[in-house]
């Protein structure tokens, strides 16, 4: 270990040191910050299709009152971001991540909800239309929980006139088919306020209101796709990935230790550096990471290793030719950057195509293939040539058993 | 070396294609669709999915007599296993796999079984896709792999020639069919992640023919074409190294994932991924180095012919 040159091999170790650093960050920061997919996360997803749309009437309005309604029950649920798009000219796609409580999701999402009040003979006195806000209370004189119910000026006409009309008779309630309660009429009410007793709790009775507040759905809706992942399940899944993800590193890492020796430490690094810089830009773009999402990003370590190896495998060639390290390593580049361009180029041309053309997790696929072909070109081409320009000042790097050359 | 024994190459890869076209014809004689005689999973021909963690003992028996009381005799059922704290291999639960079910079915199912037992919701997955929307995926798939492939030979034609992309185009159908072959043969499920395998195949294909062909192309540099075998062989040769060396680091981290989703249970969708992967990574070496190169050769020998031809007649 005599002739190292230690200015520049402190150079050297510096950049390792601050490339690992920043990629612990990035690691610590991208664990805590990056959106999850439903799938490792947990939650419920749901693709509803408008039936019976009338297509002379502009459809996209309302299919977006509905996304709007939906959007406004999802936000009563206290949903961490929701996902809730217009997916084409009929489809409206429902994303709720780290919700697990399917029937309650399913009924928010999709029920019609359709307040009225009926009069004895079953007409129907005033309907949901005119209710101005719902809210869940409890009744001040004996504690029970009660619906609030606040009509429009219309609506409260209506009612007056409706209380006046069947004074000690029975108006129906009705949710849908439901029947929420029948009170008798004690007397004429004005004002445009009316309450609904005789509910269980007072869960019941936000739900309730909930329901009610948010109102109709202007369009049919049928559910075309459905999944639901328990967050133990997700966690799990999330666990194994990480897992797999390590040995799987940890594995490459050692190869290319073990085959190329002191250029191979220098791609260690510059392979830890790239991950972190992958799942950094994932992180920025607020791109969601799905379990497809994480076996690209595994798979895409193998291609950025591709590119150290073509280069590697070019520098050898140099030391064998008996150049002299300094001329090895920018042959080597050179020589290279023709394969792994054109390599690289043509597997880019496959992730946007997969891009463009898809959605769910193929898609999810795609960006981190994208992300991940673009960092590999740049981890090799300006990180790696970096490091090896300095372990070359520093004489780190030398003809020899030190890169795993025979020379002859 | 390679060249020389470049027939037997052929033989060996037609074989292999033979049987896959064989048996993807086949199954789809007796299947009766056109499904490239592959076993298409439910995200494909719709169909639900409900994997539910039981807490306590149950017997595969019972779960088939409550899933009879809804009309469910022929659902496919698995166990679901996973490792405890202590590392031993238990029964968590069971995955019940059925045609499209509609909501309330789907409720009234769940509701059955836990008037038997205890299932926590947050152990639970529950996967339904209609039967329209597993078609268009299907579709939009196939349409995505063709523009991907439409994509990639014009890049190769301009970057190179029209002998190199065909023979990167022949090594890379290979490779397909091959895959394609052995997941119709064993039948193994197919689903979404499967398409995106088959689409990182082409990119890995590509990738490894590309490789040794920009070797080639530097090699027969300057070359008469008496030299072309020799500087076929010596681009071969040189590149051995990289082909296997970044093989194997492929396989590591896809050994990694096959360990970590089979063995610990956790999505038997992205093991049908990295099982086709790891079939598309050898069969890509392979037709790197003895498809696609002396494929490239053969292509120039037969341009070089006509060429004498072409000249002997205008003479």
């Amino acid at each position: 270990m005599k002739n190292l040159d230690f200015r520049w091999v402190a150079g050297l170790v510096g950049a390792c040191v601050l490339l690992l650093g920043a990629s612990y960050f990035i690691f610590m920061h991208a664990e805590r910050e990056i959106n999850r997919g439903l799938d490792i996360a947990g939650g419920v997803y749901v693709l509803l299709e408008a039936v019976d749309i009338d297509e002379e009437e502009a459809p996209h309005e309302a299919l977006d009152r509905a996304i709007t309604i939906i959007q406004h029950r999802v936000d009563e649920l206290g949903v961490v971001e929701p996902l809730i798009q217009r997916q084409g000219d009929r489809r409206i796609r429902v994303e709720l991540p780290g919700y697990e409580d399917e029937e309650t999701a399913r009924d928010v999402i999709g029920r019609t909800a359709r307040l009225s009040f009926q009069g004895p003979d079953g007409e129907e006195l005033l309907t949901g239309e005119h209710l101005d806000n719902a809210s869940a209370q409890r009744n001040p004189r004996d504690n029970q929980p009660m619906v609030m119910l606040e009509f429009d000026p219309e609506g409260a006409e209506l009612f007056e006139e409706a209380t006046g009309r069947f004074l000690g008779e029975q108006i129906t309630i009705m949710l849908d088919e439901e029947v929420l309660s029948a009170p008798v009429v004690q007397e004429v009410i004005p004002g445009g306020t009316a309450r609904i007793d005789g509910i269980g709790d007072m869960d019941e009775a936000g739900y309730l209101a909930t329901m009610l507040r948010s109102g109709a759905l202007p369009v049919d809706l049928e559910e075309r796709e459905f999944r639901m992942v328990g967050p133990t399940l997700g966690e799990r899944t999330e666990e194994i990935g990480i897992w797999a993800a390590a040995i799987g590193l940890l594995a490459v890492l050692l190869f290319m230790i073990f085959y190329y020796r002191s250029l191979g430490v220098l791609a260690a690094v510059t392979l830890v550096f790239y991950l972190g810089l992958v799942l950094g830009i994932l992180t920025w773009l607020n791109a969601t990471l799905t379990l497809p999402g994480i076996a690209g990003l595994i798979l895409s370590i193998g291609m950025a290793v591709d590119a150290n190896v073509l280069i590697f495998e070019r520098i050898k060639e140099g030391l064998k030719e008996r150049k002299t390290m300094m001329a090895s390593i920018e042959s080597g580049f050179s020589n290279a950057l023709s394969a792994i361009l054109d390599a690289n180029v043509t597997t880019l041309i496959a992730a946007i195509v997969l891009f463009a053309m898809t959605t769910g997790p193929v898609r999810g696929f795609a960006v981190t293939l994208f992300i991940g072909i673009i960092c590999s070109l740049l981890t090799a081409l300006i990180i790696t040539r970096l490091m090896l320009r300095l372990g070359l000042r520093g004489k780190v790097l030398r003809t020899g058993p030190s890169v795993g050359v025979k020379v002859k | 070396m390679i060249i020389e024994h470049r027939k037997k190459a052929y033989i060996f890869s037609a074989i292999l294609i033979g049987a896959a076209i064989i048996s993807m014809v086949f199954n789809m004689i007796v299947s009766g669709t056109g499904t490239l005689g592959l076993n298409l999973g439910a995200q494909f021909t719709g169909g639900t999915l409900m994997q539910m963690n039981i807490d306590e003992d149950f017997e595969m028996t019972e779960v088939r007599g409550v899933l009879a009381e809804h009309g469910l005799e022929d659902a496919t059922l698995q166990q679901v296993r996973n490792r405890d704290d202590e590392g031993n291999l238990i029964v968590e639960g069971v995955m019940v796999q059925t045609g499209i079910l509609d909501e309330d079915t789907r409720s009234n199912v769940i509701n059955s079984f836990r008037e038997n037992w205890t299932i926590p919701d947050e152990e639970m997955m529950i996967e339904s896709t209609g039967a329209a929307i597993g078609e268009e995926q299907t579709r939009n798939s196939l349409i995505a792999v063709f523009v991907a492939l439409i994509g990639m030979v014009i890049y190769i034609a301009v970057r190179f020639e029209i002998n190199f992309a065909l023979a990167t185009i022949a090594a890379l159908i290979h490779d397909l069919l091959i895959v394609l072959g052995v997941f119709s043969i064993l039948q193994l499920e197919v689903n979404l992640p499967f398409v995106a395998a088959l689409l990182t195949i082409v990119g890995y294909s590509i990738n490894d023919s590309i490789v040794i062909m920009d070797r080639i192309r530097e090699n027969t540099k300057y070359k008469r074409k008496s030299e072309y075998p020799d500087a076929v062989n010596t681009s071969i040769l040189q590149n051995l190294t990289r082909s296997i060396n970044t093989s194997l680091t492929t396989l590591m981290v896809l050994a990694a994932l096959m360990v970590g989703f089979y063995v610990f249970v956790g999505s038997f969708d992205l093991v049908v991924f990295v099982t086709a992967m790891i079939i598309g990574v050898v069969v890509g070496t392979y037709s790197s180095i003895f498809v696609a190169s002396p494929l490239w050769l053969t292509l120039k020998e037969r341009e070089f012919r006509l060429a004498a031809k072409a000249k002997a007649k205008a003479r």
